[in-house]
């Protein structure tokens, strides 16, 4: 056994009427990959702030012990001095600067008075070899992709001398390929000695990295396993979770789709030819003659990597709501629609639910009750007066149905957890009453449980007789759920199975394919 | 769940601090400012104030935009209608084309702002500029006096512009005493209707405790303002217009799909435009009542100064963004409310008089209130920080 470089005995905080954590222990030791598991909720996010001093000390119970000294930081530069550094999930760049500026925010190479750029960039260009980041110091972030901006921050963690890196859902925003690259250059820093702890929910990269496993539940920390010493798995996993076996991770349709012969009048939304310009750079195609159908009662996946156009598909079908110069037709029903706005698209029956439910699908400073009639106050008001009474009964009747956990529906949304802010945003537009259901990314950034239950709403919506288009980036997601899947690369829909033909390897071997075609 | 005090506190911070400020100048001015005549004063001096507020509020709500043209607008109308007046045209004619003429400035802004994107902060500078600039072609920069007595009896000017007594009393406006009554009991009883609506739906309510407090706190002050200005001449006519744009913004705001969508659009446009909700016509919207706000306190303007001059309304638009932010409206858009408007446009219309009324110089009156602005707005931060 190695020597513990941090361990966290009993910590305690509390928030006014809530306990975050409860007498928590922490053991972290030297050159290990340390992944911290949990539900949203459980405390993972909150126990990283004690330790890296967003809450400082005096604030919570208990002790940090780092290097074999207790700490009593109170500040982030206090930790950041001892050397741990964490990485929030969401990114802290300034997009306007260059990557050289950014990595140095704070931490100024040169003088106070005069910043030394040479000695920036030629630093920031050492750290961004490390990493393994082709790029140079001085191109501005905006102008790099996610996945790039996500190694900058490690570039920037690893200027501040870290010894202990803290990465918060590292890999969230990312496709598959940056997830897994991002995840070998863990494994190499691990090489060099690096210690590290990571918190994701994606199971099977903590199976991937980790040396050891803690799971946290309810602001207290279950077990630790030794991936090691034991056989571990992502069901393992789960079961420490949330206390229980999950037998089945997507839910049993009752009518399985795929073996309905196609027919015509059984299309509920048909997309022929359609061509997406970008807004900006109108010259450039983001979706590429695409056509595709989804039928009543069905789930159609659209797989792709990040950048492969599928947001930008699903918002210019809804009303182009993105993008310029759109050509293609559109059906609903057998009748070719043009849809102009939302408002439009509302009308006949679309919902998009959005991938950004904080930027673009949810105002968090309302409640829940304001939040779900927002696109159909039509549905909870009388020439433009609302019906207030109408409208407590919908939140409610919408609340109990999805069991969003919630003590009222007049809590305002950004109080709310992750996937109950996603069941909010599903309640909002499961009340304008759509037949064709767009669900982009319907899971992202909620643990296991929610993501069950978000399944469950699905299989009752197309049961119900809708049809959902769901698109993700999470294979074994859209494997579970669809019953015909599309890949999408570069723009293009480059191919088209039914669920059970669907592997993880003929998809992404798809994408390859299609990739190479291109080169040739 | 019971309250507890801090969350008190935290929730009327500002209706604190204007019992603190009416009690230091109650000290300080030996009891004058609470005279009827001053309290009189208060509210037709202020009358603007509350009417250019409710305005702004509707803007600051879209995301904390804000109308400079404000101050230019009012003296835009207000010289309009004091040439058309000279002219002997009827009185009701002018008033018509005053709210029009506002109305039609804020298209004119709004359009700019809303569809061409324009910031409003530059757009409404551009109008600052340029409605100064008519106020003063239309009245060929000289004062127009206004003599029409209907005029000046209903928009708040002149000696005779209040509620006539109906009942005659001795020392003791009676209507208004009445009226007072009636608001109070009124206000009670939507309280408690709305009340037995939720307890009969089984919805949640506040305790029962808060509400009788409510009732007995806003009971207690508007009797208490009615029987002062009982004492003096009545009730003043800015007081009632004052009571007409606040009730109709308070429904506006509150129990309105337009109002909703100002809420929505200042607190994620982006979201609100997903929703099908054109943000740009609630943008539009925001700014034409702006536009008619501002001609209705053109219209109360000349009347309470009996003429019109190229130099009114100057500084209008600060003191109604101030009443907003004072009365916690989020600078960001998103939040805020007309209750908070009444007690930030009190709070600055107790604090000007109270000076005034002390002997201090104009220009320390103004540091006063810079720093009044300025806490109002610290205490907003503090207490948003500590919700966190």
């Amino acid at each position: 056994m190695g020597k513990i470089l941090l361990e966290m005995k009993n910590i305690t905080k509390t928030f006014p009427g809530v306990k975050a954590l409860d007498n928590v222990n922490l053991q972290v030791e030297e050159g290990e990959i340390h992944a911290l598991v949990g539900e949203n909720g459980a405390g993972k996010s909150t126990l990283m702030n004690v330790l890296s001093g967003i809450y400082p000390y005096g604030s919570y119970e208990g002790d940090i012990v780092y290097n074999g000294e207790i700490c009593q930081f109170q500040k982030i530069t206090d930790s950041e001095k001892k050397g741990i550094v964490i990485i929030h999930q969401e990114l802290a760049l300034v997009p306007q600067m260059s990557i050289g500026e950014n990595m140095f925010l704070g931490n100024e190479r040169g003088k106070k008075s005069a910043i030394n750029w040479n000695e920036t960039y030629s630093e920031a260009d050492k750290y961004l070899k490390m990493v393994g980041l082709s790029e140079s110091s001085r191109v501005l972030i905006k102008d790099i992709g996610t996945g790039k901006q996500q190694l900058v921050e490690i570039a920037k963690a690893l200027a501040k001398n870290a010894k202990l890196l803290i990465l918060d859902e590292p890999t969230s925003s990312l496709n598959e390929t940056d997830s897994r690259a991002l995840l070998d250059l863990m494994l190499e820093f691990k090489k060099q000695g690096m210690t590290m702890i990571i918190i994701t929910h994606k199971l099977n990269e903590v199976v991937y990295v980790a040396d050891k496993i803690t799971v946290v539940r309810d602001g207290s920390t279950v077990e630790t396993m030794d991936c090691h010493t034991m056989e571990i798995n992502e069901d393992r996993i789960i079961r420490g979770m949330v206390g229980r076996e999950i037998t089945d991770r997507f839910p049993k349709r009752q009518n399985p789709f795929g073996d309905i012969v196609v027919n015509a009048g059984d299309v509920n939304m048909e997309v022929k030819n359609w061509t997406v310009h970008h807004p900006l750079y109108t010259e450039r195609k983001v979706v590429d003659n695409v056509n595709m159908y989804v039928r009543k009662g069905e789930v159609v996946g659209i797989y792709g990597l990040m950048g492969a156009g599928r947001t930008e598909l699903a918002m210019s079908i809804f009303g182009r709501s993105y993008g310029s110069d759109i050509t293609g037709s559109l059906y609903i029903n057998g009748e070719e629609m043009v849809l102009k706005n939302p408002r439009e698209a509302i009308n006949a029956h679309l919902a998009y639910v959005t991938e950004d439910r904080k930027g673009n699908g949810l105002v968090l400073t309302n409640p829940i009750r304001v939040n779900t009639s927002l696109a159909n106050m039509n549905g909870v008001s009388n020439h433009g007066v609302i019906d207030v009474d109408k409208e407590y009964q919908v939140a409610v009747d919408y609340k109990e149905k999805l069991r969003t956990k919630t003590p009222s529906v007049e809590q305002n949304v950004g109080n709310l957890s992750g996937g109950n802010q996603q069941k909010v945003l599903l309640a909002k537009w499961m009340f304008t009453d759509p037949d064709i259901l767009i669900l982009d990314e319907p899971t992202r950034g909620i643990d296991v449980g929610a993501k069950y239950e978000i399944y469950c709403i699905i299989n009752d919506l197309v049961n119900a007789g809708k049809s959902v288009v769901m698109i993700s980036s999470e294979l074994p997601e859209v494997i579970g759920m669809s019953d015909r899947i599309y890949i999408m690369n570069e723009g293009k829909f480059v191919g088209e199975m039914k669920a059970e033909e669907a592997t993880q390897e003929n998809i992404m071997a798809c994408i390859l394919q299609s990739g190479r075609g291109e080169e040739a | 769940m019971s309250l507890n005090i801090r969350d008190i506190l935290k929730k009327y911070t500002m209706v604190f601090a204007l019992i603190a400020v009416i009690i230091f100048f109650w000290v300080s001015t030996d009891g004058k400012i609470l005279f009827p005549q001053n309290i009189n004063n208060l509210i037709s001096q202020n009358a603007y104030v509350f009417v250019l507020a409710a305005g702004m509020l509707l803007c600051i709500l879209t995301g904390g935009n804000i109308d400079l043209a404000v101050g230019s607008v009012v003296c835009f109308v207000g010289g309009i209608g004091a040439v058309v007046m000279d002219k002997h045209i009827n009185v009701w004619v002018a008033v018509a084309i005053m709210l029009i003429g506002g109305a039609l400035v804020g298209v004119w802004q709004g359009f700019w702002i809303s569809y061409v994107k324009v910031p409003p902060f530059i757009a409404t500078l551009s109008g600052m500029y340029a409605f100064r600039g008519m106020a003063n072609v239309v009245m060929q920069g000289m004062t127009i006096g206004i003599s029409d007595e209907t005029f000046l009896n209903v928009f708040g000017g002149g000696a005779d512009c209040y509620v006539p007594d109906f009942f005659h009393g001795e020392g003791l406006n009676i209507t208004c005493m009445t009226t007072g009554i009636m608001v109070v009991l009124i206000y009670a009883v939507l309280v408690i209707k709305n009340r037995m609506d939720a307890q009969e739906k089984g919805f949640e309510m506040a305790p029962f405790y808060s509400d009788v407090a409510k009732i007995a706190a806003v009971g207690a002050s508007v009797l208490w303002i009615f029987y002062k200005l009982a004492k003096y001449k009545g009730i003043p006519a800015g007081l009632i217009w004052i009571a007409v744009v606040l009730i109709a913004y308070g429904y506006i705001t509150t129990k309105t799909t337009i109002g909703r969508y100002l809420y929505a659009v200042g607190g994620n446009e982006k979201a609100t435009r997903l929703s099908g909700i054109d943000s740009r016509k609630v943008y539009f919207f925001a700014y034409i009542n702006m536009g008619l706000m501002a001609g209705l306190g053109g219209i109360l303007t000349i009347a309470r100064a009996s003429g019109a001059q190229p130099t009114f309304g100057q500084g209008y638009e600060m003191d109604a963004i101030a009443a907003c932010f004072i009365g916690g409206a989020s600078a960001s858009g998103g939040e805020g409310g007309i209750f908070g408007v009444i007690i930030g446009a009190v709070l600055m219309g107790v604090i000007n008089q109270g000076m005034s009324i002390m002997g201090i110089s104009p220009n320390y009156q103004k540091v006063v209130k810079g720093i009044v602005v300025l806490v109002a707005i610290i205490f907003d931060v503090l207490s948003n920080k500590k919700k966190k």
